[in-house]
């Protein structure tokens, strides 16, 4: 897998990122494109599933780049983000050479690269390729962890203690997303470019659902659309993603369904709607709705 | 002026408006407007916006900023220069092109919908000048921009036109679109007013109201369910922080040794007792009494998204006497209808409407005393004011000791505390009090909560 040349222009991108499956809107595609250009991290915030982890995948489609993905959880730290000396093998070795050696050898031996268990942070800058880095919800994890990204998002290098500095080989572009569910520290986000992804308009989720779901019927899927619309305005505890409202298109491509009617709605309700309290809301307000406007 | 100039000026426009911006995020902003073209005005705003403005909020403050100070500065240069734009629509003698008001409605109403900025503000110019009795208008912005509107018979939402005959099923204007129309007509009022007094009017800061995003209660209350959630991966995860690495400290011996076996009895892999995940248990007490009227509705919220949270958790409000709401709000989802239960529930509880703490403690003691121990937490939503009575902080001492932590909400700022009647330094003997009646000072409490308190 070569890497693609560096985009020329912000409509390049768009075009790649369109080819890749993925319809950016116009910040997007600025955003992205001066993450390649300036070689920033970029700190991608918004609602849980209007495509945040999927810009990295499409990026790294359209730049033929290998992502690197790092899932963040609460409690991740260094031995399973950066590296992890594998003691074992350290252990092994000591014992092998327990007799002859000295220890001053023994000692710089066992901390040698051979050693080193690189974890996705090291693998990324340390490939000969340049990738694309994606650091998955960044929000789960604590403050002291943010802090320990600092130097990797500034200098793109890691020092190891015990091994020295080890700077990026390839520059890499790095994504991270956040479902805001926590306020990230000042000194995080100064380093990053910031981009902000909004459920998108009706016309452009259109245009997403009929990507991903071509057979379709035209008036399905802008009834689909529109009742996703629909459902969102509601005061719901987890309004559908575009993601959702992908997997309702899919369902309903399979179902063969030509309209979207109350019985049909019903059915099929759960897809996108995933609390029972909004289950009972949804199928209350929406639901009753449909059933006027057939009649 | 020079480009690094203008946006120093911009980046201090913004800081005045409580922006955050640092000088390297500046150098940020430089390097991406070298990498865009600046043909196109979304993308020059765009990429200033990815470098500048990193939250929802700054971005917010960053449009209004954006707009108001490049156009001062297109003006203010306008004026040095001595450029001016002719003014539109015909000469005033009432010949020439007479705008036709239907079809001038018509137009702006297509632009509206294609969100054609530019041919907005032309239709703008046009509008201004058809019924903006040019250069004697009110001389208030605003009341020029409403007349022109309704002049026009532009409504958001159900009529779009107010028109004689039968109007064709037309999509109706958003809020949001008419806004967009309002933004160009006050701006065109506004250049003119320049070009008339040849001077620019004095810079205002942002008020609130534009500021804040558009919201709703309902948007406070998800920000305050934001909060609690991480409240709660606090509470879970609590302990183990503070241990930091020694929170492994119990190797469990007899895995171990038969790992080692594959060694060659070496125990090269140490093997650990599973951590046993703390299951936090909460006791929620919220006063809802007179005195804090103001803050009963945000104690309420955290409430409700304290119970969208957490399973095993028992709640209460009190002013007299003591009143379990756990199967309301187990019952309710909608926030409403929750309130207006304890509004009528909390009647029971309600004697004399002066709060009685001492009465509160001995009741929750009795009510709940099986149900705490040393895993539990207890967070108490008040402002300790006893109004004269007991405050029994050796019954509160009993709840403490017994419940694992314990913690004081007080909507009151902190000056106020122990402030007469108020007998806060009783309670904060035994528990941790903390400041609360904003989203941001919740924020803090969680925060302050991964501080080790007893390590």
């Amino acid at each position: 897998m070569s890497a693609a040349a560096a985009p020329a222009s912000v409509d390049d991108v768009a075009a790649g990122l369109r080819s890749a499956g993925y319809l950016p809107g116009e910040s997007t595609a600025l955003v992205a494109y001066l993450a390649a250009r300036l070689g920033k991290p970029v700190l991608v915030e918004g609602p849980a599933g209007v495509g945040k982890t999927e810009l990295a995948k499409a990026l790294s489609a359209y730049l033929r780049r290998t992502l690197v993905r790092l899932q963040c959880y609460e409690g991740l730290d260094e031995a399973k983000a950066l590296y992890e000396w594998n003691y074992r093998k350290q252990l092994l070795r000591i014992q092998a050479e327990a007799d002859g050696a000295g220890w001053t050898t023994v000692q710089d031996d066992i901390f040698s690269e051979e050693f080193l268990l690189s974890r996705p942070l090291l693998q990324a800058i340390s490939s000969p390729e340049p990738v694309v880095l994606l650091i998955d919800e960044i929000d789960k994890t604590d403050q002291e962890f943010e802090a320990m990204l600092l130097e990797l998002l500034s200098d793109f290098q890691i020092t190891i203690p015990e091994l020295g500095r080890i700077a990026a080989r390839t520059h890499p572009i790095v994504l991270l997303t956040s479902n805001n569910s926590r306020e990230l520290t000042e000194a995080l986000k100064r380093r990053c470019l910031y981009l902000w992804l909004d459920y998108p308009s009706a016309e452009r989720e259109l245009e997403i659902v009929r990507l991903h779901a071509p057979e379709l019927p035209a008036t399905v899927a802008a009834r689909l659309v529109e009742v996703v619309g629909m459902v969102r305005e509601l005061d719901l505890k987890k309004p559908p993603s575009i993601a959702e409202s992908i997997d309702w298109a899919r369902a309903l491509l399979l179902l063969g369904a030509q309209d979207i009617d109350e019985a049909t709605f019903r059915a099929t309700l759960s897809i996108i709607v995933k609390h029972r309290t909004d289950l009972d809301v949804v199928a209350e307000r929406v639901g009753v709705r449909l059933g006027a406007a057939a009649a | 002026m020079s480009i690094p100039r203008q946006l120093v000026g911009f980046a201090d426009a913004l800081r005045a408006e409580g922006v955050a911006i640092g000088t390297s995020e500046l150098n940020d902003a430089l390097a991406a407007l070298g990498a865009v073209s600046w043909t196109q005005q979304a993308r020059f705003r765009e990429a200033l916006a990815a470098t500048l403005a990193k939250s929802p909020e700054d971005r917010r403050v960053f449009e209004l900023v954006f707009e108001r100070y490049f156009f001062r500065a297109v003006e203010g240069a306008a004026l040095e220069q001595g450029v001016r734009e002719g003014a539109l629509g015909g000469t005033g003698d009432g010949e020439g092109q007479r705008i036709d008001e239907a079809a001038l409605r018509e137009q702006i109403l297509e632009a509206i919908r294609d969100g054609d900025e530019a041919a907005l503000r032309d239709l703008a110019r046009l509008a201004i000048a058809l019924f903006g009795r040019r250069g004697e208008g009110s001389g208030v912005l605003g009341v020029d921009v409403q007349r022109i509107r309704r002049a026009l018979g532009l409504r958001a939402d159900p009529g779009v036109l107010v028109k004689g005959e039968g109007a064709p099923a037309e999509p109706p204007l958003t809020r949001e679109q008419l806004r967009t129309f309002e933004a160009q007509l006050r701006r065109e009022l506004e250049r003119m007013q320049i070009e008339r007094t040849q001077a620019l009017p004095p810079s205002r800061p942002l008020n609130e109201l534009d500021r804040a995003l558009p919201t709703g209660p309902l948007q406070d209350l998800a920000a305050v369910h934001r909060v609690v959630a991480q409240l709660k991966r606090r509470l879970a995860t609590q302990g183990h922080q503070a241990r930091g690495r020694r929170r492994h400290a119990h190797v469990d011996v007899r895995r171990t040794m038969r790992a080692s076996l594959q060694t060659g009895g070496v125990p090269v892999e140490l093997k650990y007792r599973p951590r046993r995940p703390r299951r936090p248990e909460l006791f929620v007490l919220c006063d809802v009494s007179t005195s804090v009227t103001s803050a009963s509705v945000f104690f309420l919220s955290v409430l409700h998204a304290l119970h969208d949270t957490f399973r095993r958790m028992r709640s209460f409000v009190f002013v007299e006497r003591i009143s379990e709401v756990t199967d309301v709000f187990e019952h309710e989802r909608s926030f409403k209808a929750v309130s207006d239960a304890i509004s009528l529930d909390a009647g029971v509880a309600d004697v004399s409407g002066y709060t009685d703490y001492g009465r509160v403690w001995s009741e929750f003691l009795a009510q709940v005393e099986d149900g705490l121990h040393p895993r539990a937490t207890v967070i108490v939503l008040g402002d300790a004011r006893t109004n004269g009575r007991d405050p029994r902080a050796d019954v509160f001492a009993q709840i403490a000791e017994r419940a694992g932590r314990t913690f004081w909400l007080n909507p009151e700022p902190r000056l106020y505390w122990n402030y007469g009647d108020s007998v806060i330094a009783a309670y904060e003997a035994y528990c941790e009090a903390y400041e609360c009646w904003t989203t941001r000072q919740l924020e803090d409490f969680v925060r302050a909560l991964t501080r080790p308190a007893f390590a």
